[in-house]
């Protein structure tokens, strides 16, 4: 089974948001990178891309043929996409295990464990 | 169906439907499969003979019919997740029997990641046999509703790849516990009168038990629901809940209360000090004559520490004023955090009814009445306060009576 782990970090702090994450200790702040390393380096993951903060998101709509933008993310800031990984594993059970690594699932956020159709 | 076939359904369908889903891991497929074996049973069986393995006979040609049926739907071969070996199994010989796979199936049905009225509905449907008509109708659902419930599910544990297995030792505790919670949520379904569904979780639980003979919270379930279904023909006087002290004991099945202590002295052997066997204790002590207040009261103590459940803290309040200290009770009482359960404000109120502190204990019922919905609990309140303020008159009436003389 393939699955898409999407992260949402909804008032996790990331180093994108230096007030937030200045008030990690630099341990727990050592923490988070340690665990995304880990996450990566699990065999059967294939991390996905660095993204900006939602802020700089920019939402297109057509209607009747006009292309509109509108400024942010399609939800709200809070509730939008932090980042993504594909995990390739037996079963759901893994995946929820994955996902219980993800740091942003213990600070605030949340993840989402999607099956990629095959 | 001749009676053989349909005893046959009985007590095979569960474990043959789970060997079934394990192996085709399909449950649509799964159940067609099954329901044909039996429809071919019923032709043959009493022209031939019955099979001498009747789950392994029905086992085998449900599976040979799914496997032909996979070989013409190519689609829903690539569907399957078996089609390396696709060998039929040979007809006729001794049956090998197959392997009771019914704790692996209950477990990816109350699978966490499936919503709770979703693994109720996929474990009466899969493992107790119920069609949905019957489980919409016990859940006060209607029927599509249900059907769509179940298509949802059944879609979610292949798509998401749920896995059929018992869970590794390091999440048997949290899993063991939701099956146990689904299996108490079907009983408690029927014991508010929906009968059939609490004679279904019995034998869920009853099936739970013999699956996991370790396991001291699988008898401690089956023990508390033997016990408290012991109590049924006694709890409903015209359509009214009596409360246990008032329940003519005449009524309890004698019987089942023995059969429910058997099993939790079982569970208690086995070292088991869960939340269901806890439960199971204070039931079967509740069925005492006179109750044993104080070992209730430390009961509902050890119960409360696990479940840190302030509803438990309650019941260990009356547990300790029952054994004759209505101070500590009290005290217990005004530090829980309930104040919006009407129930805490009527105990607070014949607390303080007993203590001889009559306004407080009145307006107590007040605001127990005021938060209270049941119509039959009403009346139980309203005609507690009318006694409290009748009490106080009774009182002078004879003290007058005492002057006169």
């Amino acid at each position: 089974m393939k699955y898409m782990l999407l992260i949402h970090q909804g008032t996790t702090p990331t180093p994108r948001t230096p007030e937030e994450w200045g008030k990690l200790s630099e341990e727990e702040q050592n923490a988070v990178y340690a665990d995304y390393q880990a996450i990566n380096q699990t065999p059967g993951v294939t991390p996905g891309v660095q993204m900006e903060t939602p802020e700089t998101a920019t939402t297109v709509r057509v209607e009747d043929g006009r292309t509109l933008t509108t400024d942010g993310p399609f939800v709200a800031v809070k509730e939008a996409l932090g980042g993504y990984l594909f995990f390739e594993a037996d079963d759901l059970d893994a995946a929820i295990e994955l996902a219980a690594r993800i740091p942003a699932a213990r600070m605030g956020g949340a993840i989402e464990v999607r099956p990629v159709v095959e | 169906m001749t009676a053989v076939v349909e005893q046959a359904f009985r007590e095979h369908r569960g474990q043959v439907l789970a060997y079934l889903i394990g192996y085709l891991g399909d449950f649509d497929l799964a159940e067609e499969a099954a329901q044909e074996a039996f429809a071919i049973a019923a032709e043959r069986w009493p022209r031939e003979g019955t099979p001498a393995n009747p789950s392994a006979w029905l086992a085998k040609t449900a599976r040979n019919r799914a496997i032909d049926r996979i070989r013409r739907d190519r689609t829903l071969a690539e569907k399957t997740r078996l089609l390396s070996e696709p060998q039929t199994m040979e007809e006729g010989g001794e049956e090998p029997t197959i392997p009771d796979e019914r704790l692996e199936l209950l477990f990816t049905c109350c699978h966490p990641a499936l919503a709770l009225d979703a693994q109720v509905a996929l474990t009466l449907r899969t493992l107790g046999g119920l069609r949905t008509e019957e489980i919409a109708r016990a859940f006060l659902v209607a029927e599509p509703t249900m059907a769509k419930r179940l298509v949802r599910a059944k879609h979610k544990v292949k798509a998401a790849g749920i896995p059929f297995r018992v869970p590794p030792p390091d999440l048997l505790p949290d899993r063991l516990a939701a099956v146990l919670a689904v299996i108490y949520l079907i009983f408690n379904e029927g014991y508010g009168g929906r009968g059939e569904l609490a004679a279904e979780a019995i034998r869920l639980g009853r099936a739970l038990a013999e699956l996991l003979p370790e396991e001291p919270e699988a008898y401690g379930l089956l023990a508390l629901m033997l016990i408290n279904d012991a109590r049924r023909d006694a709890r409903f006087r015209d359509g009214t809940v009596i409360l246990l002290a008032d329940q003519d004991r005449s009524l309890w099945d004698a019987e089942q209360i023995a059969a429910g202590r058997a099993t939790l002295d079982r569970g208690l052997a086995l070292g088991g000090r869960g939340p269901c066997v806890l439960q199971a204790a204070i039931a079967s002590l509740h069925t005492e004559e006179p109750q044993d207040w104080r070992r209730l009261a430390a009961l509902y103590g050890e119960l409360a520490r696990l479940t840190e459940s302030p509803i438990v803290e309650l019941n260990r309040a009356v547990a300790i004023a029952e054994s004759g200290d209505p101070e500590a009770a009290l005290a217990l009482v005004d530090d829980l955090d309930l104040d919006s359960y009407h129930y805490l404000h009527a105990t607070r109120a014949e607390l303080l009814r007993r203590l001889g502190r009559p306004e407080e204990a009145h307006a107590a019922y007040d605001r127990a009445l005021a938060l209270v919905h049941s119509d039959a609990e009403r009346r139980f309140l309203e005609r507690r306060l009318a006694e409290l303020r009748a009490a106080p008159e009774a009182k002078a009436q004879k003290k007058r009576e005492c002057e006169a003389q």
